[in-house]
């Protein structure tokens, strides 16, 4: 179990402002995120962009500035689980265990949902009877390749990842199937050359201008039902179907928390950014008030506000003492 | 300041009639999400399709860059003519009086 004061789930520039704020008021965070690298959204999605709406800073890389974000929290020394989804929200007297999808258990008395957009799931497609097959032949990661080995597969999609698995399980498979709704590909051309090189040699299938449209099996996926622009229907046999159409930002697991939501985000008080549940706060783009702006000074704001609510939760009978940073002294970590 | 008109149908099918300055730099996601009629969760990045919507009128817009290629072709509510990303399309005295159709969230 890792203890701490403050659990942070989101390790981006929110979150990790957050362990800035905190520290200065003597709570320690720990830091949860599904992603395996700290940043967030600045990170993994637009590390190379331009922010131009940080004070003082009249241009700084995404990347940038959450190294400087990383440089300006070391004092104050915080613990991080990464690569792990916060699934479980339990209170126990007054502190609060959260558990990761790997089972990580953390225990303190405050958690912040830094959460960003939420975590990213698989857009899935608009069959009716979808789920029943989901993990039962139907897959939309693909973790452990070997598995499908010698085996019959169809992948649906247009975009790298369903050409890059093409291409891998044309050597593996029993028999290897592309079904896409275009006649032409969006991946890396090098990549879109080899499926074309692959199908004219045989060794996979490819059908575009084709969705798969109706799944039948009895207690596991047997066969795809497959429809072309012209409307002419034929089906396929397959052990397993990939559909690769890109993830979607959701909630994720915080939805069913007991928190109040509003348009899939989190509601909060604006006098110090915490939600229904005493000792939770939502900051950042996760969170929803009246004027709400997706902004990430408006999260660093949101940040300093709930520090100092999070310590008067965590030290009830402590004054805490507000100090500017230039008259510390300097910074004093743990 | 000069405003633009932008025709509205939401996702029930009700029309709304709601104008846009022109000259604060704003996209149509941003408009439509003021007044919440798309989520646009993403903040404009073309990376949730939350402002997918339908262009019903006949306005001559500017291509799509691959961000926004790339997203459409994941979704399954597409159509070919008339889908794109509001957040891709900058309020310009050109799109004045365009008509654009919410989509169904995917």
């Amino acid at each position: 179990m890792i203890k701490t004061d403050i659990i942070i789930i989101g390790a981006g520039p929110c979150g990790l402002f957050s362990v800035f704020e905190a520290g200065l008021l003597k709570m320690k965070c720990h830091l949860i995120d599904s992603l395996p690298i700290p940043g967030g959204q600045c990170a993994e999605i637009y590390p190379k962009k331009p922010i131009y709406d940080i004070p003082a800073y009249p241009q700084i890389l995404a990347e940038e500035l959450v190294e400087n974000l990383m440089k300006q929290i070391e004092p104050f020394k915080p613990g991080f689980t990464l690569g792990e989804r916060a699934e479980k929200l339990e209170q126990k007297d007054n502190l609060f265990i959260v558990t990761t999808s790997k089972g990580t258990k953390h225990e303190a008395p405050v958690v912040v949902i830094a959460g960003g957009l939420g975590c990213f799931e698989p857009r899935k497609p608009l069959i009716e009877n979808i789920s029943e097959f989901e993990g039962k032949g139907i897959e939309y990661i693909i973790k452990d390749p070997d598995i499908y080995k010698d085996k019959k597969i169809v992948i649906s999609g247009g975009g790298d990842s369903a050409l890059d698995w093409t291409i891998y399980f044309s050597k593996i498979a029993k028999e290897v199937t592309l079904v896409h709704r275009r006649s032409s590909f969006r991946g890396h051309l090098e990549s879109v050359d080899q499926v074309n090189a692959l199908a004219k040699m045989n060794k996979i299938n490819l059908i575009t201008d084709s969705e798969v449209y109706e799944i039948i099996g009895e207690k596991k996926l047997e066969k795809v039902l497959i429809k072309n622009k012209q409307n002419q229907e034929f089906n396929l046999q397959a052990d397993f179907w990939f559909p690769l159409f890109g993830l979607v930002p959701k909630l994720g697991p915080i939805k069913n928390w007991g928190l109040n939501l509003e348009k899939n985000a989190i509601l909060v008080d604006t006098f110090d950014y915490s939600t229904n549940i005493k000792g939770v706060y939502a900051i950042g783009d996760v969170n929803t008030y009246p004027g709400k702006l997706k902004l990430i000074l408006c999260g660093f704001h949101e940040a300093s506000l709930m520090a100092q609510s999070a310590f008067k939760h965590v030290f009830p009978n402590q004054r805490s003492s507000f100090k500017y940073t230039t008259v510390m002294g300097g910074i004093k970590g743990f | 300041m000069k405003d633009i008109i932008i025709n509205v149908i939401d996702e029930l099918g009700n029309k709304h009639k709601i104008k846009s300055p022109l000259e604060m730099g704003l996209n149509l996601m941003d408009v439509l999400r003021s007044h919440d009629l798309v989520e646009g969760a993403c903040g404009g990045m073309a990376l949730c399709a939350t402002c997918h919507c339908y262009i019903e009128s006949d306005h001559e817009l500017a291509d799509q860059g691959d961000d926004e290629l790339a997203m459409l072709d994941q979704l399954f509510t597409i159509d070919e003519e008339k889908s794109r990303l509001a957040c891709q399309i900058q309020i310009t005295e050109e799109i004045n009086n365009i008509t654009v159709k919410i989509a169904s969230p995917d």
